[in-house]
């Protein structure tokens, strides 16, 4: 009995570290943490254009219809690697609205010149207080928005074709067949 | 050359520490005692070739070679000369080395001052340090080299962190690691007492002067980074409850019950095994504690490496460390001769009740801290906030303050309870007086204050009756009285000290938490707020350039009904290269309360004015007071002459070795 008490220590041990080990050696990602706006309608902003646009990004523009949004930064390199990913889904006709982060302007546009542009509309998020409404950590990340407005998906990582393929394109087939 | 040559002193590092771990074990297993001796050899090896690893490191900052990929990702050319050097542990790679050196430097120690151990325990104790050195030796070697070079070399490096870029924080890490390493000794100990099957008094009296350094550097260590994030991050608050604060504050219980129950082993040659089981888990906090800031798994401002490869290989060794450590324990520690009977009510006793008081609260940080990360991680989000935090230990701090006014002045064996009260009913009065007149001059506030700041005074209140009563202060002429009090022993100074301390501190929590005021506007140059009986102008705001970041400063004016009080000057600075923006906040504190002021961006619906955030926190500088008290305690009682002589032990060390119980 008395045994049995010093086993116990070992005992808990090993449950802790089942419990714990298992969502790391499941190849869970644990950057990927998921949103509390999930579910939520999109925070209300209202973003002014980068020099030379016509117009910015506000809340009002994400209704209607299934969209991508986008936050980068020119100074972003993962936003660098992404920008093919995005046009990609440029050429499958998914409208994608950008927030530039924490940017110059004259960077942004360096940056859209160069990786090519896949936004439809940009909206200027230059002291970054809109990203924070949006619950964005840094550059990039990317939420699927419905056709009420209301975000159903976020991923705070570089999206890559694997993504595209697997969860971005079921998912806005899906969210285009709902009410 | 010279970083290959850092990388090759850890490599030959790795296999001195390979030696460390396997021959001494060997030698005391078969009574070598050369191979024994090779352990004491090894020890210091290791510790310089690691060293040399460190100094390159330091000096490949410093030059700004920016060949070194560790060196282009957190250095830069025009950054001043303290945050180079602090830079060498501000990133992964560097903190790592910076572990493994403090590590290998205890062992050192162990082995330089170590003469008077019986030869057995010492080359087991070694050896165990050894194995703790090799696994994190292979995890710097396997994941993360700090010698990588880059093949292409930038001109100028990224810089560091700003965030880090402050004394506060440089230090920090240090001090904390002092601190986490420091309670391997114990655990090695732990570990080389259940190899040998027997713990003894003297072996409780080589494990607590360790175990106080471990925890003196710790306290200091937590109470730097308690500091930092007041004075840095400008919410106005000094403890989230963040992960990582929280991964430093579990180690932090779970040793400083460590350091009473091993107090009980000494004296009373008790509770051994369960100080052996104090030891291990203190330490395996501590890995826990590396691992929750090397494995990105929490999300905060500390987390700087995310790489889950990172994560399982210490995972890895914390199942190795913790795991061996508790199988060897549920083998070994059975057969450990149960020691001194003592009734409840004795100092004994107190000392349980503190050892239960300090491990509830360490199992309720751990499960709010490690549960909800991990559930997160498989898909499920429970949220455990600062009210869950806050709401544990206000439960249990009130009962850790009473026992220990009444605690510390128990005898050994067995006391008289009601005597023991009788003689603290002028602490108890005092705390209650106290207590009531500040809430009165504070112009009330919640009722809570008034028990919260009874316990305050009541620790401290209390831990002076106990050492007037030593001396007999006012009960014999005054003169003998301080001749009794310098011929106290150090480590009952530094008892008092350390509980008055934490008195001191508690006190800084309770005001802070229930008396601050806070006012958050728009404000325009020349417009001023009232807070807590203070006028504060907002003076000018304008442009300023430093040496590596350009900032917008705001100019306060605090008065008190029109005469002049203090200038504040808080600042938004963006800090070159990473264009990051940081805020720095104006303090001005007497003592007794801080005037706290922080400038944000510009108000779009009021032109000319900015957002500010003006806080009044009343008492909160005794927090860290307090946390320094208590470390000068750990400090006084390490000068404790018992420690420092270890006289009975050299007389220990001549018999022949014991044979294992079994």
């Amino acid at each position: 009995m008395r045994r049995l008490l010093f086993i116990l220590p070992v005992l808990v041990f090993v449950g802790i570290v089942v419990y714990f080990a298992t969502p790391l050696l499941r190849g869970i990602d644990p950057s990927v943490i998921p949103s509390p706006l999930i579910d939520k309608p999109v925070p209300a902003f209202a973003l002014p254009p980068l020099p030379g646009y016509p117009k910015g990004l506000s809340s009002a523009d994400l209704k209607g219809q299934v969209q991508i949004v986008n936050i980068f930064a020119s100074w972003c390199v993962p936003c660098r690697a992404e920008a093919p990913a995005l046009m990609a889904l440029k050429k499958m006709n998914i409208p994608i609205q950008g927030i530039d982060q924490k940017d110059k302007p004259a960077d942004a546009l360096e940056y859209l010149k160069e990786l090519g542009d896949p936004y439809v509309s940009i909206g200027a998020d230059l002291d970054r207080k809109v990203s924070i409404d949006w619950g964005a950590y840094g550059a990039p990340e990317t939420f699927i928005v419905d056709a009420n407005g209301r975000i159903r998906f976020k991923q705070a990582a570089p999206i890559t074709q694997d993504d595209i393929d697997n969860t971005i394109v079921p998912l806005i087939n899906r969210l285009r067949t709902e009410k | 050359m010279i970083p290959e040559l850092g990388q090759f002193a850890l490599v030959l590092a790795a296999v001195v520490a390979l030696m460390q771990s396997t021959v001494p074990l060997v030698g005391a297993a078969q009574g070598n005692s050369r191979w024994m001796s090779l352990g004491s050899h090894a020890a210091v090896g290791q510790c310089l070739l690691i060293l040399l690893a460190f100094a390159i490191l330091a000096y490949e900052h410093i030059v700004s070679d920016f060949t070194v990929e560790n060196v282009f990702q957190n250095s830069f050319a025009a950054m001043p000369l303290l945050y180079k050097i602090t830079g060498v542990w501000g990133n992964h790679e560097g903190s790592m080395l910076l572990w493994v050196m403090i590590l290998s430097i205890y062992g050192m120690l162990i082995a330089l001052f170590g003469n008077n151990l019986p030869r057995g325990l010492k080359a087991r104790v070694l050896a165990v340090q050894g194995m703790i050195g090799l696994g994190f030796l292979a995890f710097i070697l396997a994941t993360s080299d700090p010698f990588n070079r880059l093949i292409d070399p930038p001109a100028d490096g990224q810089g560091l962190n700003p965030l880090l870029q402050d004394p506060g924080l440089a230090f920090h890490p240090p001090f904390l690691y002092l601190g986490y390493v420091g309670f391997s000794v114990a655990f090695s100990f732990a570990v080389a007492a259940l190899i040998e099957g027997r713990v003894d008094p003297a072996w409780a009296r080589w494990v607590r002067p360790w175990t106080l350094v471990a925890w003196s550097a710790l306290t200091l260590g937590v109470a730097m980074g308690s500091w930092w994030a007041y004075y840095t991050l400008g919410w106005g608050g000094w403890w989230g409850w963040d992960p990582v604060e929280n991964a430093s504050l579990m180690p932090w219980l779970a040793g400083t019950a460590l350091l009473h129950s091993a107090i009980v082993v000494e004296k009373r040659d008790a509770l051994k095994s369960w100080t052996i089981l104090l030891a291990i888990l203190t330490f395996s906090l501590s890995l826990i504690g590396t691992f929750l800031v090397r494995s990105g798994l929490t999300t905060s401002v500390h987390s700087f490496a995310l790489d889950p490869r990172r994560g399982i290989f210490v995972l890895g060794l914390l199942i190795a460390a913790t795991g061996g450590a508790l199988i060897l324990y549920a083998i070994r520690a059975p057969s450990l001769k149960i020691g001194g009977l003592f009734q409840p009510i004795s100092r004994e006793g107190g000392l349980v009740l503190n050892n239960l008081i300090l491990t509830t609260m360490c199992a309720t940080v751990f499960i709010g801290t490690l549960f909800p990360t991990f559930m997160s991680a498989m898909g499920k989000t429970i949220s455990v906030g600062p009210p869950y935090f806050n709401f544990c230990c206000q439960v249990l701090t009130p009962f850790l303050a009473i026992g220990l006014g009444v605690g510390a002045m128990l005898p050994w064996k067995r006391a008289d309870l009601p005597g023991v009260l009788s003689r603290l009913k002028f602490a108890a009065a005092i705390s209650v007086v106290v207590a009531i007149a500040v809430y009165y001059l504070h112009n009330g506030g919640p009722v809570l204050a008034i028990p919260a700041m009874m316990l305050a005074v009541w620790l401290v209140a209390s831990a002076v009756t106990e050492i007037a009563e030593r001396i007999r202060l006012f009960a014999i002429p005054f003169s003998h009285s301080m001749a009794r009090a310098v011929s106290l022993p150090r480590a009952a100074w530094g008892m008092t000290l350390a509980h008055a301390g934490l008195g001191i501190a508690i006190a800084g929590m309770t005001g802070t938490a229930l008396w601050t005021q806070e006012r958050i506007q728009a404000m325009a140059p020349g417009e001023s707020v009232e807070l807590a009986g203070y006028q504060v102008q907002l003076k000018s705001v304008g442009p300023v350039e430093g040496p590596n970041y350009d900032a917008e400063r705001a100019t306060f004016i605090v008065t008190d009904t029109g005469h002049y009080v203090a200038t504040l000057s808080a600042e938004r600075r963006v800090v070159h290269p990473q264009e990051t923006s940081v805020t720095n906040i104006g303090i001005r504190t007497n003592f007794f309360a801080d005037i706290y002021a922080v400038v944000g961006e510009s108000d779009p619906g009021k032109p000319g004015a900015y957002v500010t955030r003006l806080y009044y926190h009343p008492l909160v500088p005794w927090i860290w007071v307090g946390s320094v008290i208590m470390v000068l305690g750990g400090i006084v009682s390490l000068t404790d002459r018992r420690l420092r002589i270890g006289a009975p032990l050299r007389r220990l060390a001549n018999i022949p070795e014991a044979l294992p119980a079994e």
